[in-house]
């Protein structure tokens, strides 16, 4: 393909004008809370440099992860990030099939060798020798260890490709495994929720095209600017929660009021992931806005941890300074709340 | 539909700050661009406030609206939904809203600086223009 090479050449030769990008970049960063300035010099740095050339694999998945981000309301912001990759094999959505598709990829994988941004969506059979998911004759596992020798890192995208996901559930037939549990040389940032938000898929993309290597993450691989709080400690219902006012069942008064859902099951203090802030369907809500309790799907086993009606027994996490700082009220409280927003910033001056 | 504002449920606001609803946020910002007022006019250095991660209650919000006022420009940029630039009442402080294109708010900012930077016209555009028009007029003269 004979496309412009600099990213800011390539959006003006889609038609995409410089401030719905600086717009993109706005809204990416405010997303990340990355310094307010943050934006200009992000879009000043996208747009000299290259497209970032992608693979992405998809394994033992639904095409869920892929749907979040490509099919929400369309145009969106979070598309833009197609602007900025060069996504050179993508089953589900290249054109090409069969060994022109393949060859296609061997082609990016050579010339790009060391470079490209390896993406995987699903878990990875290992049982039986891999036979549970094959293409094109290669079995999951062995095509992932051949094309993460070359990724300059890679991007689990999805509980499964991060965790193991449903696959992993038990009785886990398939033997199925994720990224993290093959690949152990590589940089590797875990994107988990079933599916994951698509602003946090194209954020973290967004994060690795401006700065070249993967943003800070957490124990477990998350990039701390999107996992960094539980759905629990930016939940609106978290008041009632401090109150001791719960729903008991679906359709009580309590219900009703709005009530917190943690005797109804939710896992909102166990699960860090953006919910409660990014929210869904373009911002609409999240499920705990619909009433029902979050399933913590971005957390490891959450398949497996038992109804996901019955409350949690774990102790909470301990992050009561987050709503503490909305309610002590006066100035303090305030510059409490507006130090907050910054917790997460990385010193994104230097990172140019 | 595509606001919970049309779903017909009962929405008690369950934010128990005292009082009127006000949680000191719009406070401590109001004094944060007191701060960034003083920097910009002593060292020029632009300022901004991502209120996007701020736990704001509507109060918090109206109080900051009527305190900010509407000034002297109000402009909208239509680019993918959208975008709302307003300067308040105090010269050279704006408050930004991006839209997505389906209404929602997707970034909330106060900015402190002469111009916010998405209402200039990008030098690459300015080009591009020139290039256009003068094709158009090369074609028609
Ligand atoms: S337990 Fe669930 S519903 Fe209750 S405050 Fe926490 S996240 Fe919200
Ligand atoms: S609310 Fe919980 S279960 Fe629902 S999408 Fe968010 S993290 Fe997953």
């Amino acid at each position: 393909m004979n496309e412009p090479d600099t990213l800011g050449a390539g959006l003006a030769h889609s038609g995409v004008s410089r401030r719905s990008f600086l717009k993109f970049c706005t809204v990416m960063a405010s997303l990340m809370a990355l310094p307010p300035g943050a934006a200009q010099a992000m879009a000043a740095a996208l747009s000299q440099a290259k497209r970032q050339s992608v693979i992405w694999l998809s394994f033992q998945e639904c095409t869920g992860c892929v749907e979040s981000l490509t099919r929400s309301f369309d145009p969106t912001l979070e598309q833009m990030i197609f602007e900025m990759i060069s996504l050179d094999y993508q089953e589900t959505l290249q054109a090409a099939a069969g060994e022109a598709a393949e060859s296609a990829r061997d082609e990016a994988m050579k010339s790009s060798y060391g470079k490209y941004l390896l993406i995987v969506d699903g878990s990875i059979p290992t049982k039986d020798g891999g036979v549970y998911s094959t293409v094109a004759g290669v079995s999951n596992h062995d095509r992932l260890i051949d094309a993460a020798r070359g990724a300059a890192a890679i991007v689990a995208v999805g509980t499964c490709s991060s965790y193991g996901g449903i696959p992993h559930a038990n009785p886990n037939p398939t033997g199925a495994v994720s990224v993290s549990d093959i690949i152990k040389d590589k940089p590797i940032m875990n994107v988990p929720g079933c599916p994951p938000i698509p602003s946090v898929i194209a954020g973290t993309l967004a994060y690795f095209v401006t700065y070249g290597k993967l943003p800070e993450l957490d124990h477990i691989g998350r990039p701390k600017v999107f996992y960094a709080d539980t759905i629990h400690d930016r939940c609106y219902r978290r008041p009632f929660y401090d109150q001791g006012k719960f729903a008991k069942t679906f359709d009580d008064e309590g219900a009703r009021n709005g009530w917190c859902l943690y005797e109804l099951g939710c896992k909102g203090p166990t699960t860090y992931n953006a919910c409660a802030t990014i929210k869904w369907n373009g911002g609409v809500s999240y499920p705990i806005e619909s009433g029902h309790g979050c399933l913590g799907c971005s957390e490891p086993n959450f398949w497996d941890k038992g109804s996901f009606y019955r409350p949690l027994s774990t102790p909470l996490a301990d992050n009561a300074h987050i709503i503490a700082a909305g309610t002590l009220g006066g100035i303090a409280a305030g510059a409490v709340a507006a130090g907050l927003s910054r917790k997460h910033q990385t010193h994104i001056g230097e990172e140019k | 539909m595509n606001n919970l504002t049309h779903i017909n449920v009962k929405v008690i606001n369950p934010l128990p700050f005292q009082p009127a609803g006000l949680s000191g946020n719009a406070d401590a910002i109001l004094h944060e661009i007191l701060a960034l007022l003083e920097a910009f006019i002593s060292t020029g250095q632009n300022g901004a406030i991502d209120l996007h991660s701020l736990p704001l209650t509507a109060a918090d919000l109206e109080l900051l609206r009527a305190t900010l006022g509407d000034g002297e420009v109000s402009a909208r940029i239509h680019v993918i939904g959208n975008t709302e630039v307003r300067e308040t009442t105090y010269p050279g402080v704006w408050w930004l809203t991006y839209y997505s294109d389906e209404g929602n708010v997707v970034a909330d900012l106060l900015e402190v600086t002469t111009v916010p930077e998405i209402l200039k016209a990008p030098a690459e555009d300015v080009r591009e223009g020139l290039v256009r028009l003068g094709d158009l007029l090369g074609a028609t003269g």
